[in-house]
């Protein structure tokens, strides 16, 4: 299988690969997928008090297009508010990264993880 | 020539083998004006007579590699086209003696679903587990045996994991039953021992670009003495002993006999070597974490070795071994996005087939490739836990069996 320059780039370079401490209250973490079907990928947001996603840090089992796709995710968040980020999609993700029909679900699978870390975040808040 | 500028090492040699030098060049004499380029069914002249001549040669290779009759050997366009005139040629042929067949779910998808298009047509057929080891339980097998039952079909070696079938036992319990036996051998004829005269075996496929022959070729042996009958599934002008028409390729079968040739004069040699570069291969890993070997080794082929590396996702890993040329269980790799039904057959849970990775050696493969390949697989492993999820929480003593996972 051909992979895009985008995805072989993000592959090769993945960036902000790593952890925050998931007991921080300024933290929202995502784990989506199941090791069974072949991906999971765990995304961690840090917010400001304004609402700001500050920084974002991921790691990702699973196919190059999987780790790319939350490698690129990573990327867009940061600077964005919880609702921008929310506000994600995943054909954006499968466009920007020339992912083919069959990878379509990296995709779904990084869309998850944003919308899943905002609402462990909003969770913390709300708690 | 240093490693890095004849890269990737090829070390997919279950998926197909180069050519041996000594087969390509047969070959090219079977083609051209100035070689054997005739048509073996015409009697009337010497082109026809000396590629006659060339096909019964290689057809005595063939036979004789695995201690058999030539008149027994069919040659088909390969060990797929084999399966499906040994499966539906003793299912039409024994319809009104039964219509209930055996098979294992670890063959090849040629016999799978080769049974899959007999059920269309209202066979039944018994799909048996594998143990852990891959190996079939032989009194399941015995179980499975009914009175309408015509057929067992069970491969020699398997594609994916390596491991030996008894074919001995199964051949004795078959015909102690009535039961035709077909065995698929196209990843063991010229890897181990197969001896026809003792292996109770009534039909058995071979490929040709397995071991070192061309692609596009392949045999099916019939047994004649007991004789077994199969309907033709290609029909015209009544080659092969109305068995499979179609003028023969004779540049082909003279490719396919010259490797089995070769096999036969140099499989103990090879099979050590082999032997010694896999136990090297695997020897390289043994001090890793989180490593399972597919397969029972002890009941296995020299070459092949299936491993999953668990926390990493076996198709990128695959992506980061670029430099090597292997093949993997991930359903990432497959059309289907199922991992491999192989290695779920022999109880593995999802996440170590989605993680595998399978090595097979052959004739070209040095020592130098081996240690290549260990050094650049123990490094891209760590980079790829270190970007795993699962990894990180296998390390902070979390069971990853008990976390509820959103599957999707």
């Amino acid at each position: 299988m051909a992979y895009s320059d985008k995805v072989l780039d993000h592959y090769e370079n993945p960036r902000n690969v790593g952890s925050f401490d998931k007991d921080d209250n300024a933290v929202g973490t995502g784990m989506v997928g199941a090791p069974a079907c072949g991906d999971v990928m765990k995304l961690q947001i840090k917010v400001s008090d304004e609402g700001v996603i500050e920084d974002a840090k991921f790691k990702t089992y699973g196919c190059g297009s999987a780790i790319a796709s939350s490698s690129l995710l990573t990327e867009w968040v940061k600077g964005k508010t919880l609702a921008q980020a929310s506000e994600i999609k995943n054909t954006e993700i499968a466009e920007e990264l020339a992912l083919p029909p069959v990878k379509v679900h990296c995709s779904v699978l990084a869309e998850d993880a944003i919308k899943a870390a905002v609402e462990d975040y909003n969770s913390k808040k709300t708690a | 020539m240093s490693k890095k500028e004849k890269v990737p090492v090829y070390l997919d040699y279950a998926a197909t083998t180069p050519a041996d030098p000594r087969v390509a060049e047969k070959m090219m004499a079977c083609l051209t004006m100035d070689g054997d380029f005739g048509n073996p069914a015409s009697r009337s002249h010497v082109f026809g007579w000396k590629a006659d001549e060339d096909v019964k040669q290689a057809r005595e290779y063939v036979a004789a590699l695995v201690n058999a009759d030539p008149r027994e050997i069919v040659w088909t366009s390969g060990a797929t086209e084999s399966d499906n005139l040994a499966i539906k040629g003793v299912a039409h042929f024994y319809q009104k003696k039964g219509k209930h067949i055996i098979t294992c779910k670890t063959e090849h998808k040629a016999v799978l679903d080769t049974c899959r298009q007999l059920e269309r047509e209202g066979y039944e057929v018994t799909y048996l587990d594998v143990e852990n080891s891959g190996l079939l339980d032989m009194k399941a097998l015995e179980e499975a045996i009914r009175d309408d039952t015509i057929l067992i079909s069970i491969m020699h070696v398997n594609n994916e994991t390596g491991v030996v079938q008894d074919i001995a036992a199964i051949g004795e319990l078959a015909r102690s039953k009535g039961v035709i036996f077909h065995c698929d051998a196209a990843q063991s004829a010229g890897k181990i021992e197969i001896d026809l005269e003792k292996m109770k075996v009534d039909l058995m496929s071979f490929s040709g670009h397995k071991i070192y022959g061309p692609k596009g070729i392949g045999a099916l042996y019939v047994r004649r003495k007991p004789r077994i009958r199969i309907e033709a599934q290609m029909h015209g002008g009544g080659h092969e002993r109305g068995m499979r028409s179609g003028t023969l390729a004779v540049h082909q079968i003279v490719g396919m006999g010259e490797a089995f040739r070769i096999a036969k004069e140099e499989m103990a040699d090879e099979s050590a070597r082999l032997l010694a570069l896999r136990e090297r291969l695997l020897n390289g890993f043994s001090d890793m974490e989180e490593i399972y070997v597919n397969g029972d080794l002890s009941h296995h082929v020299p070459g092949l070795l299936n491993i999953s590396f668990n926390f990493v996702e076996g198709e990128s890993l695959i992506m980061a071994l670029k430099d090597i040329a292997v093949s993997s269980g991930s359903a990432c790799t497959s059309a289907s996005l199922e991992p491999s039904y192989v290695l779920r057959a022999l109880g593995r849970e999802d996440e170590l087939a989605h993680s595998s990775i399978r090595f097979s050696l052959g004739r070209f493969t040095t020592e130098a490739d081996v240690d290549y390949t260990i050094e650049l697989v123990r490094q891209k492993v760590d980079k790829l836990r270190e970007l795993s999820p699962l990894w990180e929480m296998f390390k902070d003593g979390v069971d990853l069996s008990k976390v509820q996972w959103a599957a999707h």
